[in-house]
């Protein structure tokens, strides 16, 4: 018998708390699960620093790419199974993209990846197709299966069903990701009938679309995406503890440029400092590793440094206040100038930071668009963009909404020294319309 | 943060306006591509590369009133024209030097029609493959688009042309 169709002797099973069990009964998975490149995904939260807000959210992508797994084994056993449609033999490569599909991700990546100028797509890629226990599973399967998994992820696979599953508006990425982020958030918000909307999809020509019968889950899950973003994702105080952290290895980049010596080597960070870093640096790092460093640094010399690890390691994080850029981009600049009268350097305490969501977009007429659209499939066959049937979706549908913030370490400016502006920081901080 | 809404606002001045979403998208990417520090992250979508952050960003730019965006009725379709407001190029300026070392690339960039970028920028997302296999993935990914050679090896040249511009 192939490898790729060896079957456990005896199903293996995870207990897991968003999707009861997840169900293992090919070779190759159980494989892929105990290979170190996945198992490092267990030290690497799914939620970067939301744990600094919600106490919950302390799981790890290795949880959330089982879930991507289970979710997507569900629908290629029990919903396309036998469906004409449907090209049972991409079913092995599905299952690994889905399994495989977060592996590049490094330690608290957002932060990370903009510091660094790393891609966490460039490393997956590297993981499938270099030297690595994961390549060496799926080489044996066949010479091209580690490039056809490495495709899926990337969305250039030929079929577009298969990169669907795991990337599109609706896809077992976001399915998993909301409904186990509320869960362990502990918010009430991220609650959809997943079950119901898997009875209902469908492979049809090159995609998947939903029956229209199941396009009130469809809604419940889309609103259920949108409340996730504003009331967890984009949780003003998590991006505070962001801002310090992307400071953090800000300072301590410019520091190592600079010529600085620092008390204890950053050996894990020089290759990533002088850009020299290979795939086997980066899988060296971890959050522990990132957590060592940020202990230690709360005792270096430079008193940046040692403040931002104190702040970041002790939960001191920023204040902050809205921010409304396209007025108040003068008043920013104003602002730096008066923090730097205070000594207080505004390249690190003085930071603006935006983010935004489009809950649901969809072609509109004539225009390029980039993002495929969820497609009901109607009781006469026809096939119908969701927000031409829903009133709910079309509401929110290509509704973009932005949070402009401006963080400041308040307590800086209440201290004794240099009062007078520091007061006068503080009088335009409370004005608003900074 | 503003640094790189600033560097969109330039870029779209330079290239004295810009017609077509894809067509931005692209020119961002490929100069992305040759080295200039754009920001923003880029993934596979339908047209080839595409950012959604640098949709965010031109986004707010309209909203905060740097940029315009008109929709311009071509019969068939419709695209939008993206052009720099007077606040904008105060904005630009208040906040810093270009990022392009020569500000030809976005001119001569914007020559050239959305189908040649979306295949440019597509073959820049492969080039870490060999030649052939380059193509062979752009036949792939863009087969309805049935590009040609002559097309293919136009946009290489272009490529060229564009690295020894920078």
């Amino acid at each position: 018998m192939s490898y790729a169709a060896q079957k456990l002797a005896e199903e293996k099973v995870f207990k897991d708390p968003v999707h009861r069990y997840i169900h293992v009964r090919d070779q190759v998975i159980w494989d892929l699960i105990n290979s170190r490149e996945v198992q490092r995904l267990r030290r690497i939260k799914q939620l970067g620093t939301s744990y600094l807000v919600f106490h919950g959210a302390e799981h790890s992508r290795f949880n959330h790419s089982l879930g991507v797994y289970e979710i997507v084994r569900r629908i290629v056993d029990d919903i396309f199974h036998e469906r004409p449609a449907w090209d049972e033999s991409e079913r092995l490569v599905v299952l690994c993209a889905a399994l495989l599909h977060d592996l590049g991700h490094g330690p608290f990546s957002h932060s990370f990846e903009k510091v660094f100028h790393v891609d966490h797509e460039v490393f997956t890629r590297e993981i499938l197709l270099g030297e690595t226990e994961v390549n060496g599973i799926l080489l044996k399967v066949a010479a091209d299966f580690p490039k056809k998994v490495a495709e899926v992820i990337a969305k250039t696979y030929s079929n577009k069903q298969v990169v669907s599953l795991i990337s599109s508006q609706i896809d077992a990425d976001r399915m998993d990701y909301l409904q186990r982020d509320a869960y362990y958030t502990g918010v009430s918000y991220g609650h959809f009938d997943m079950e119901r909307i898997l009875r209902v999809m469908r492979p049809v020509e090159d995609q998947v679309v939903i029956k229209s019968s199941g396009m009130h889950a469809v809604e419940d899950y889309i609103m259920s995406r949108y409340q996730m973003y504003w009331q967890v994702y984009f949780h003003p105080v998590a991006r505070s503890a962001e801002v310090i952290l992307r400071k953090i290895l800000q300072r301590a980049k410019e520091l190592s440029e600079s010529g600085y010596k620092f008390e204890q080597p950053p050996t894990h960070f020089m290759a990533f400092f002088d850009r020299s870093f290979n795939l086997k640096d980066y899988l060296a790092l971890d959050e522990g590793v990132l957590m060592t460093y940020f202990q230690l640094w709360m005792t270096e010399r430079d008193p940046i440094l040692s403040d931002l690890s104190d702040r970041f390691v002790n939960r001191r994080l920023f204040q902050y206040v809205d921010f409304d850029p396209g007025k108040d981009y003068r008043k920013l600049g104003e602002l730096s100038q008066l923090f730097r009268k205070a000594g207080i350097d505004p390249d690190y305490y003085l930071i603006d930071d935006s983010t935004s969501d489009l809950p649901y977009d969809f072609y509109r007429p004539g225009e390029e668009e980039e993002r495929l659209p969820i497609h009901l499939l109607m009781p006469s066959g026809e096939i119908k963009e969701l927000s031409r049937s829903s009133q709910i979706v079309d509401a929110i549908s290509g509704k973009r909404r932005t949070d402009y913030k401006l963080y400041f370490p308040a307590e800086l400016l209440i201290d004794g020294k240099k009062k007078a502006v520091k007061q006068q920081i503080l009088q335009m901080l409370r004005e608003g319309g900074v | 943060m503003l640094q790189e809404h600033a560097k969109i606002v330039d870029f779209i001045s330079l290239a004295e306006g810009i017609t077509g979403r894809k067509k931005l998208q692209k020119m961002i990417y490929i100069l992305k591509k040759m080295g200039v520090p754009f920001q923003e992250k880029y993934e596979f979508h339908i047209y080839g590369p595409y950012s959604e952050e640098l949709t965010a960003r031109v986004e707010e730019l309209c909203d905060m009133g740097f940029v315009s965006e008109e929709l311009e009725d071509k019969g068939s379709y419709v695209q939008y024209k993206y052009s720099v407001t007077a606040e904008g190029m105060e904005f630009s300026n208040a906040l810093g030097k270009s990022v392009l070392g020569n500000p030809s690339q976005a001119v001569k960039l914007n020559e050239k029609s959305g189908r040649f970028l979306e295949l440019t920028a597509t073959l820049l997302y492969f080039d870490h493959l060999e030649r052939a296999e380059q193509i062979e993935k752009l036949h792939v990914v863009k087969g309805k688009l049935n590009f040609t050679n002559e097309e293919i090896n136009q946009a290489f040249e272009f490529i060229e042309e564009l690295s020894v511009l920078m």
